[in-house]
């Protein structure tokens, strides 16, 4: 239990000539969530995607625990032409074959989209097809140890927000961890640590 | 567990995205029948001066309609995220893509197929050529999808990769056309075409064993370079 979900050592990160980060480390620890703050540019969604492996050009160390991943980026991946169970019913043959579907009509209340089931995603409202993306959240829960989430708070109303923030809470104190970026300041509670990027650091 | 359901998963929302956008999959089927029904007119209707022409016509259109459904096999996909999900959760790749692949050739490669008797008759192609021609093309559209599946994954990434794709798998075409047609000729004169047939399977049995690998690496670089 005490070893971190996360580490990154001596990070180091160029994008077209310029150092994004240099020598960056931290860790997540178990019950921990991580936002990830800085100006526009300062490279949030860059660290993001080079902790999830899809940004392999980097310096340093990241060690991740054993176990999947849920990573949320800042398109909501779903497909307008298939209905919001549709697309969950894939995401679930990837990440966890052979689990009821009930799962998902669970996930869709839980994110406040009961009776939206078969509503295809192109006529969901930009703030309701963020909430089908994080239903993928209740979805994989604790099965997912890390949850990296890109902008999860664009396009939501404050209950949404209220929604995210209470997975976020449930994900922590389930021994989950997750980082996020977000330019919402966020009330201070017990488990939520701030990251500053970029050049100035911390306002 | 987790391939089987890998494989179906990806053919299920595949095969429901292909049956939503009905147009997408009759596009590069008009274009077929377009083309081969333009030859009568514009070449001329003698099936004196087809007969002859029937098997590579039938051929080049359907290399071209192919072609015409490349483009968009992944794109869509990487532009609205769900391929960065498909490389993160989705290992091993090649499965997903076997399935995509599948769904394709089931709306392209396949009807292709089997409208080609009934267009070869309009294009006066000989009777005995008739069955085998069709057998080449059962056999080579395979190999068409499979190898401009890798050229589509490759130029994923580039936001106008039409052109490009196009220079890089119609050389990879060239020897499944240039069999598919020897089929026709070596039944008009009465020779065996088994053989011939035998090389094109033999082409698709190693299409299908390495291109959804080189697929699956080149669309994992796609995600990686953003």
């Amino acid at each position: 239990m005490d070893t971190p979900l996360l580490t990154v050592r001596q990070l180091r990160c160029e994008r077209d000539e310029r150092v994004l980060f240099a020598d960056l480390s931290f860790a997540v620890a178990r019950g921990t969530a991580l936002q990830l703050r800085g100006p526009n540019g300062a490279g949030k969604t860059t660290l993001l995607r080079i902790l999830a492996g899809f940004h392999p050009d980097y310096e340093g160390e990241v060690s991740r625990a054993p176990g999947p991943l849920a990573y949320l980026g800042h398109r909501p991946a779903l497909s307008g032409l298939l209905t919001a169970e549709e697309n969950l019913a894939h995401y679930l043959s990837l990440t966890a074959p052979g689990t009821a579907l009930s799962a998902i009509t669970d996930a869709l209340e839980r994110v406040g989209l009961a009776g939206y089931e078969d509503v295809p995603c192109q006529a969901l409202s930009a703030g309701q097809q963020r909430r089908v993306s994080l239903a993928r959240l209740p979805l994989l829960g604790i099965t997912a140890p890390l949850w990296l989430l890109d902008e999860p708070f664009t396009a939501l109303d404050d209950r949404g927000i209220a929604l995210v923030t209470t997975l976020l809470e449930e994900h922590q104190a389930a021994g989950g961890g997750a980082i996020f970026t977000t330019h919402q300041p966020l009330a201070p509670r017990p488990g939520l640590e701030t990251l500053w990027l970029g050049p100035e650091g911390a306002p | 567990m987790k391939i089987p359901g890998l494989f179906w998963g990806q053919f299920r929302r595949d095969g429901a995205l292909a049956l939503r956008q009905p147009g997408e999959l009759a596009n590069p089927l008009a274009f077929f029948v377009l083309v081969i029904t333009l030859f009568p007119l514009g070449v001329s209707p003698e099936s004196a001066v087809l007969a002859p022409l029937a098997a590579g016509v039938l051929w080049i259109a359907a290399l071209l309609s192919t072609l015409l459904g490349l483009e968009g096999l992944f794109r869509r996909d990487r532009d609205e995220g769900t391929l960065e999900q498909l490389v993160l959760h989705g290992d091993p790749l090649v499965f997903a893509v076997l399935a995509r692949l599948l769904v394709h050739w089931l709306g392209t490669g396949l009807p292709l197929t089997l409208l080609a008797p009934v267009l070869g008759a309009m294009l006066a192609l000989p009777e005995e050529a008739r069955w085998p021609v069709t057998a080449g093309l059962a056999l080579g559209t395979p190999i068409l999808v499979l190898l401009g599946g890798v050229g589509a994954a490759l130029t994923v990434s580039l936001r106008s990769g039409g052109v490009l794709l196009a220079l890089l798998v119609l050389p990879l075409f060239i020897p499944v056309l240039i069999l598919g047609v020897s089929v026709a000729e070596l039944a008009v004169a009465g020779l065996p075409t088994a053989p011939v047939l035998a090389w094109l399977g033999a082409g698709a049995a190693l299409a299908l064993v390495t291109a959804p690998f080189a697929i699956a690496g080149a669309l994992s670089i796609a995600v990686e370079t953003g």
